[in-house]
Formats: structure tokens, sequence, C-alpha cells
């Protein structure tokens, strides 16, 4: 693809801090490169913002190879910008043309309350992980691959589920503002394996708690979370994490 | 963990919903099925809406179906009372609200529609209650001899055909039976897989069932006040 710069116009969602009255600023960036990185975009401005002496936008990022799922902005209107299957990180600017407003605005969940900026709370997705999204005892070294046989479908379906970043795209997305999908993937990659088993009810039963005590909402089969998903975590995960409480729930 | 936990977790609400949900479902079938006796009028000129009127009286005759009637009210509540409660409380999650909505993107309407359709359902069934079942249970209906007997029944059939002499209420009724058919197009599958129906050959029968089963289900009852209203269905 032939290479172009543009000229953008961003609106941004500044708030001081998580108690502060947050507003969306206007600033204009020139020159942005089609083969730059959305993130990288933001870093130009920011230099922009420094050099101009004002407080540089906050947002989370690391890895900036869409595995980490520290970056979080949602971009006119949908969480990780327009492309599918992919973390806004790996969103490259040539997807915007010249002239192009683009709004930018934190994940909205009262569960994840905003720090700074674009920069939200996501922890209470580790503590839902902290509930029971765990094998607590030492598994010990690798075993010999056929010592224990999977179906190659509950292996891969395992592996589809584990691909989860924890991003909380699903969260931002869904108009409950439900973290079903998150949790159904977490419960969803040990329940498909052997390994998972043993604590399959406790940790369904926990985990659900600890999603409810968080403040999120509750799932109602609509599927926008599966749409903006970055690592395409199936909804089926969801029908499979309300069989695995339906078995914990009548019985525990 | 408790029952009560076990039913008023995100997901136990859901169960309750699903389950009530489904026996509301299997009421639809009955009901849609009990109306379609007016159309036997069309191929027996002798009917007189006498095959509806018996089965409508069937309906309240016995027993058992009137402890069964009591037990759909209380279904009715369930669903109801907890659907409006989940409406509300998920409504409540997002605090700061978006500059820009996620829109259709991977939904479809209904499905994000649930609370509202739900409500115009109820506001529906206040008044379709009010003009048929009300009037029926306390008897202040007209009586009539049934075919080929001495018993006498209500005549529920005169009674649809002064009802539906009006044409806000047939537009009443048409809209009322639109939003239960998108609720149903969303709620019929949705309900199989709160209750962990995930294996992606049921899943896939279940979406096409309930889109079939919700237009059927539209159809049928829209077809009742409509045909009435036009005249196509008479004594």
């Amino acid at each position: 693809m032939e290479h172009y710069t543009m000229n953008l116009t961003l609106k941004v969602w500044r708030q001081e801090n998580s108690t502060a009255q947050g507003r969306f600023e206007t600033y204009q960036v020139s020159n942005i490169s089609s083969e730059m990185s959305f993130l990288e975009m933001f870093d130009v401005l920011n230099e922009q913002l420094v050099i101009e002496g004002k407080d540089p936008i906050a947002f989370d990022h690391d890895c900036r190879e869409g595995i980490c799922g520290s970056c979080s902005m949602y971009v006119d209107g949908k969480p990780h910008g327009p492309w599918r299957h992919n973390t806004v990180c790996q969103l490259h600017m040539r997807a915007y043309k010249d002239g192009d407003t683009i709004v930018v605005e934190p994940w909205r969940a009262k569960a994840f309350p905003v720090i700074k900026d674009l920069m939200t709370d996501r922890s209470a997705f580790d503590r839902i992980v902290q509930a029971g999204g765990y094998i607590s005892v030492n598994t010990g070294n690798a075993v010999d691959g056929n010592a224990t046989p999977i179906e190659k479908e509950k292996a891969d379906n395992a592996f589809g589920a584990a691909m989860c970043i924890q991003c909380g795209a699903c969260v931002a997305a869904c108009p409950n503002t439900s973290a079903m999908l998150f949790t159904a993937a977490k419960v969803s990659h040990l329940a498909l394996l052997p390994q998972g088993h043993p604590e399959r009810k406790t940790r369904v039963l926990d985990m659900i708690a600890q999603h409810d005590k968080e403040g999120f909402g509750s799932c109602t089969n609509i599927g926008a979370c599966e749409a903006t998903c970055p690592k395409d975590i199936s909804l089926s995960n969801i029908a499979r994490l309300n069989k695995e409480y339906r078995n914990a729930a009548l019985v525990e | 963990m408790t029952w009560k936990r076990a039913f008023t977790s995100s997901i136990g609400r859901k169960i309750v919903m699903s389950l009530t949900g489904l026996f509301l479902i299997l009421f639809l079938i009955v009901h849609v099925s009990i109306n379609a006796c007016i159309f036997n009028t069309l191929f027996d000129a002798g009917d007189k809406g006498d095959t509806f009127n018996r089965a409508a009286y069937f309906m309240g005759s016995t027993f058992l179906i009137r402890v069964m009637e009591i037990g759909l009210f209380v279904l009715f509540f369930i669903h109801i009372i907890q659907g409006l409660m989940i409406a509300s409380n998920n409504s409540t999650r997002r605090g700061t609200p978006y500059q820009i909505k996620y829109g259709n993107r991977g939904s479809r309407w209904y499905s994000r529609s649930m609370g509202l359709l739900g409500t115009l359902i109820l506001l529906f069934l206040i008044v379709h209650i009010a003009q048929f079942w009300v009037p029926s249970r306390f008897g202040q209906l007209e009586e009539v001899q049934v075919r080929n007997g001495t018993a006498m029944v209500h005549n529920l059939f005169l009674r649809m055909e002064q009802v539906f002499s009006h044409l806000w209420v047939v537009i009443l009724y048409v809209l009322g039976c639109i939003s239960l058919g998108y609720h149903l197009a969303h709620g019929f599958q949705s309900a199989f897989r709160t209750l962990g129906v995930h294996n992606k050959k049921y899943v896939r029968m279940l979406v096409v069932l309930g889109n079939w089963f919700s237009i059927l289900i539209t159809i049928g009852f829209i077809s009742m006040p409509v045909s009435m209203y036009f005249g196509w269905v008479h004594q």
C-alpha cells in the first residue's frame, strides 16, 4: 500500500483522576504517517503536548504487539478501533484518511474506574481470576504427551478460550457492562482440560460470585462482546459457563 | 451454596428467566392452538364459533386447569418482575455514558431491547386480560348453547367479534404481537444458551427453530384480530 501522510482532529477524553469531572479535549495532529500505529500517533501527540508544556495523555500500553492486553481505547464507538480481531496497538493509521476526526474514550464501566485520561483500573479482572481461575496444586513437570489423551477439538477450544488477554473490551462493548465473556473464557479453558476437572465446581461458583461482587452487569446473550473481542473468544464459552454453573449450583 | 444464592447470582437470575420463559412459550403454543379453532368457521358453515367456544370453555373447566392457570400467572409475574429488575440493574453498570455508541455491531436491536419489548408486551397483556380473561372468568359474557348438546358456554367468539370491530384495538393487538415476535426471536434461543446448550449443532438448530417459531406465533396471533376485523371469520 502506498505511503501517505495525513492531518487529523482528535477528540480525547481527559480526566485528572478517578474523582475529577472528565471532559473531551480537541487536538490537531499533522503529518501522521499511514505506516504508524495508532499508539505511535498518540506518542507524536504527547511529544507535542510535552513541548507545549502541557500534561501528556495517559494511556495503557505495554507490548504493542497485541498480546499483553494493556491497551484499551474506545475509538469511534468501538473498543480497539475499527478493525476486527485487533487490539488498538495493532491498529494502523492506514485505517484513516486525511481530515478525519477520531473520538477516543476510555473503557466505560463502574467496575473499571478511570485512573487518569484513558487509563482504567481493571484489577477487577485479576480478582475474578484470583477467586478460582487457576489450579491450586503444583502440577509438576510436563508429562508425556500421550499419558493423558485429550480430544483435538477440546484442546483447540481450550486454547481458543485461553487466548483471552484480559483487555476488558467485552465489558466496554457490552450494553449490560457484563464481564461474562471474560469469566467464561477463564472458566472454559480449565473446564475443558482434565487438569481443571477436580476444582471445576467451586471454581465456577467462586468466580461468578466475584464477578457479581465487582459490580459487572449480567449477560443477556446479546453478542456484542464476541464481535469486539480482539482474540475472537466465542460466545459459546458463555453457554459452557452457564452449564458449568448449572451443574455446580444444583449440587454444591 | 444455598438455593437462594444459586438462583440470585447473575447466572441464577438468568436461569429463572429462561425456565419461566420456556414455560410461557409452552403456554403460547396452547393459546395459539385454541384460538386457531376460530378458523373452523371457514370450513364448516354450521360451526358459528362453536368449536372455539367449546375449546375455550375446556380451558377453564377442570380443577387441574384452574390450578395451572394460577401457576401461569405466577410464572408471568416472576418473569416480568425479574426481567424488569435485571434490565434496570444492568442499565446502571456503565456510569459515564459513551459519546459514540457501539450500536448494531455484532448484535441485533431486539436482543438489546428485551426490557423495552417486554414492557410493551406487559402493557398489551393488561389490555388483553381486561378484554377477555376478566369478563370470561367473572361471568359478564353472554352464554350460548353448544352444538349437538344442551350445555351452556360463554360466547367468547362473539366477544372477539365485538372487541375486534374497532380499528384501534386491532392495531394495538398487531403491535403487541410484533413486540412478542421480536421478544421471542431473541428469547427462544437465549433461553437454551442460558441452560447451557453450547453444542454448535444444537445451537444452530435452536436459532433456526426460534426464528421460525417467532414468525409463526406472530403471524398466527395477528391473523385472528385481522380476520375478525375484515369479517373473513364470522358466526
